[in-house]
């Protein structure tokens, strides 16, 4: 995982040096943070904003509540390219541009996941949300870390398999 | 002893592929004291070698080279370059496979006669029937070990299984129980017995599952007949001034054209591979590819009527635990048109892990509805629905004229489109695996669409008469006595059953059949 919650800033230190508080997130210069300052992300290539709204828009492609938001940041992270970078920023702006059109201020300033949805929905064919999806489906769902809070094991054969282990121990039929 | 024969040595059979067919019929001629070499475009890994995670896995194994896609399936929309869920390894796609292992029925050879005419389908009866098949399936099942058949007991069912048996038994089915599978029950020719481990899909660890990759071949390689020769691509076949086969071109590991010649060449590449390599071979004597007079090369591409039924319940299942596909509901196999459809289909235990299950539940979907079934993943059942298809001809593998893989040979494509009896089929399937689950308390059921395909069939078919078919009822091409098919694009009509144990049994067969006419000196 690229977050950390040190590099040397305090949590007061973080909140502090944030310039923009959007969604759950606190962006600074080049990082992101979550609210509670738990983690911070640095942002080489897109600029911190656009990746705190990627960061949204990823959770309200595949929303699971029990998934904290580090999961989704290293989903996304790999779009924080150079290569990426324009194609990123201009689906997040036009992502924004959608959201003020409805008279939000910004994507993350709309409050309800069912409205930002209704954002999403309307360019869910563009090749910037396909894209982004696309990436989802193994950036977040492959992450080892993510397995057990769906109660997924993984491998089992260091352990010898599931013989001894619960393979038919369903008790409740 | 492993053989080593000179590219010149045109007394050798080539067979191309090295997978339930082309393994098979391998070890099956060197025992026979014949001299094989075996082309095989992928790697070699054995059990210790294989990954039990679903993508790193994939990435060692799958085939991906490049392939397109055409028709009205949803596989070319979602996968659209991704028509097959096959392997390129040596063992081929039975490093893979989940292990089910069943006879066709009867009627099965006999679709035509049984079934009638079907519009828009190409119903044909192989030219071969269950009672000529029966002993080579009794030997097909011993050298597999498969289980419930020569005294061989069954796997124990895994949670996945209860509740699939509990749900079909509750709705009245009778033949229900955990399958008849190529993975030992008990220790089985030197193999070790199933550990639960789950990823089946990615390749035995322990072996305890059959593929030709560490059965057959190894086998064949110590008979001292059988060279492999791995990472090899065939490009194309050569023929002589007869229309005879003489040499098989291909591109070695280091990417080097060669030229093996070759007494008899026989094909086994899986149903898009071995078609597309004998419209990629095209001459001026053939210029419609090798073995094509009837114009069927590449035609009646079959995949079964597959889908998949996720039932999430209450309380937890995990359903990745223990052998993926031990467990079977066969009353539907039957044919019995009342039902709306032609022929019949099977239900399947089967388990997805949470990343194959993110990419295949619903492919494109997002948003809570999609994300509230994964949240659920640890209380879902899985069965997957095996039914035959009806062969079509315009579903075929063609060729691209304008598009070329790595080595520059013209890239497959694969156009399917369902047809109606297909769509009627599935969907039936559908709500059947819903009531099964429902029955037992599930809470939803997702009727989930086919995956990319692992039973790929039918597309150089067997026929009685040379005009209806591309080899006759020896996988012997009508054309050329000296090509013969010896992979799934032999079968005339794809039945209700997973087909490894049919393409098995017929290699064994076919053996015979060229060992016999080689010693008699006709081929």
């Amino acid at each position: 995982m690229t977050t950390s919650n040190h590099r040397g800033l305090t949590r007061r230190e973080l909140l502090s040096r944030s310039l923009v508080a959007g969604g759950s997130f606190l962006v600074g210069s080049s990082w992101i943070t979550s609210g509670s300052a738990a983690w911070a992300v640095e942002v080489t290539a897109l600029k911190p904003e656009t990746m705190a709204t990627l960061v949204q828009m990823a959770r309200d492609i595949y929303p699971h509540d029990r998934l904290r938001d580090e999961f989704y940041v290293v989903a996304v992270k790999g779009h924080d390219t150079a290569e990426q970078a324009p194609m990123v920023e201009e689906g997040i702006a036009a992502l924004d541009g959608a959201a003020r059109g409805k008279g939000h201020s910004g994507y993350l300033g709309v409050g309800w996941e069912a409205d930002r949805v209704e954002i999403l929905r309307a360019m869910e064919e563009s090749a910037f949300f396909q894209t982004i999806r696309a990436g989802l489906v193994t950036g977040l769902y492959n992450q080892k870390e993510v397995w057990p809070l769906f109660g997924y094991e993984g491998e089992s054969y260091s352990q010898g398999g599931y013989i001894n282990r619960g393979f038919n121990d369903i008790n409740w039929l | 002893m492993v053989a080593k024969y000179d590219l010149s040595d045109d007394s050798v059979v080539v067979i191309i592929g090295t997978g339930a067919g082309g393994g098979t019929l391998a070890n099956e001629l060197a025992q026979k004291g014949i001299k094989v070499v075996s082309l095989e475009a992928g790697g070699r890994y054995l059990p210790q070698d294989f990954i039990n995670d679903e993508w790193e896995s994939f990435g060692q194994l799958a085939w991906l080279d490049k392939r397109t896609t055409s028709g009205d399936w949803r596989v070319a929309r979602d996968f659209s370059g991704l028509p097959a869920w096959i392997v390129k390894a040596v063992g081929g796609t039975t490093t893979h496979w989940a292990g089910a292992s069943l006879r066709f029925q009867e009627h099965e050879w006999k679709t035509l006669t049984h079934y009638g005419r079907v519009d828009g389908a190409n119903l044909l009866d192989w030219p071969i029937d269950a009672a000529e098949m029966e002993p080579w399936y009794a030997l097909a099942e011993t050298k597999m070990g498969v289980t419930r058949t020569g005294g061989r007991p069954g796997l124990p069912g895994n949670s996945n299984f209860l509740v699939l048996e509990k749900g079909a038994k509750s709705l009245g089915y009778q033949d229900v129980h955990t399958g008849n599978m190529a993975i030992n029950s008990i220790e089985y020719d030197g193999r070790m017995s199933c550990q639960q481990t789950g990823f089946c899909f990615q390749g035995c660890k322990w072996g305890a599952k059959w593929s030709t990759a560490y059965t057959e071949i190894p086998l064949g390689e110590e008979t001292g007949f059988l060279e492999v020769r791995e990472r090899s691509h065939v490009a194309r076949i050569e023929h002589d001034a007869q229309g005879k086969v003489t040499a098989v071109v291909y591109f070695d590991a280091d990417g080097q054209e060669q030229r093996q010649a070759a007494r008899i060449v026989a094909v086994a590449g899986n149903s898009i591979e071995s078609p597309r390599l004998l419209l990629n071979s095209a001459s001026s004597m053939f210029p419609d590819g090798l073995a094509n007079s009837s114009g069927q090369v590449g035609r009646n591409y079959m995949r079964h009527v597959t889908g998949s039924v996720y039932g999430v319940f209450d309380k937890p299942v995990r359903m990745w635990r223990g052998t993926t596909m031990a467990g079977i509901v066969r009353d539907e196999a039957r044919h019995d048109p009342a039902r709306g459809f032609v022929g019949g289909f099977e239900l399947e235990t089967l388990s997805l892990g949470l990343p194959f299950m993110a990419a295949f539940l619903n492919p494109g979907a997002w948003g809570r509805e999609f994300t509230s079934a994964l949240d659920n993943y640890e209380n879902m059942a899985g069965m997957w629905i095996v039914g035959e298809d009806m062969p079509q001809e315009t579903n075929r593998i063609t060729v691209n004229s304008d598009d070329v893989d790595q080595f520059g040979l013209p890239t497959p494509n694969v156009n399917f489109d369902d047809h109606p009896n297909d769509v009627a089929m599935r969907n039936y399937a559908y709500a059947k695996g819903a009531e099964i689950y429902r029955a037992v308390g599930a809470t939803q059921a997702y009727p989930t669409p086919p995956y990319p395909s692992t039973h790929n069939l039918g597309t150089n078919r067997m026929s009685e008469n040379p005009r209806d078919g591309v080899v006759n009822r020896w996988g012997q091409t009508h054309d050329i006595p000296n090509l013969f098919v010896s992979d799934g694009s032999q079968f005339t009509t794809g039945a209700a059953e997973n087909p490894t144990l049919t393409i098995v049994a017929l290699a064994i067969r076919q053996a015979d059949h060229i060992a016999r006419e080689m010693a008699a000196g006709t081929i």
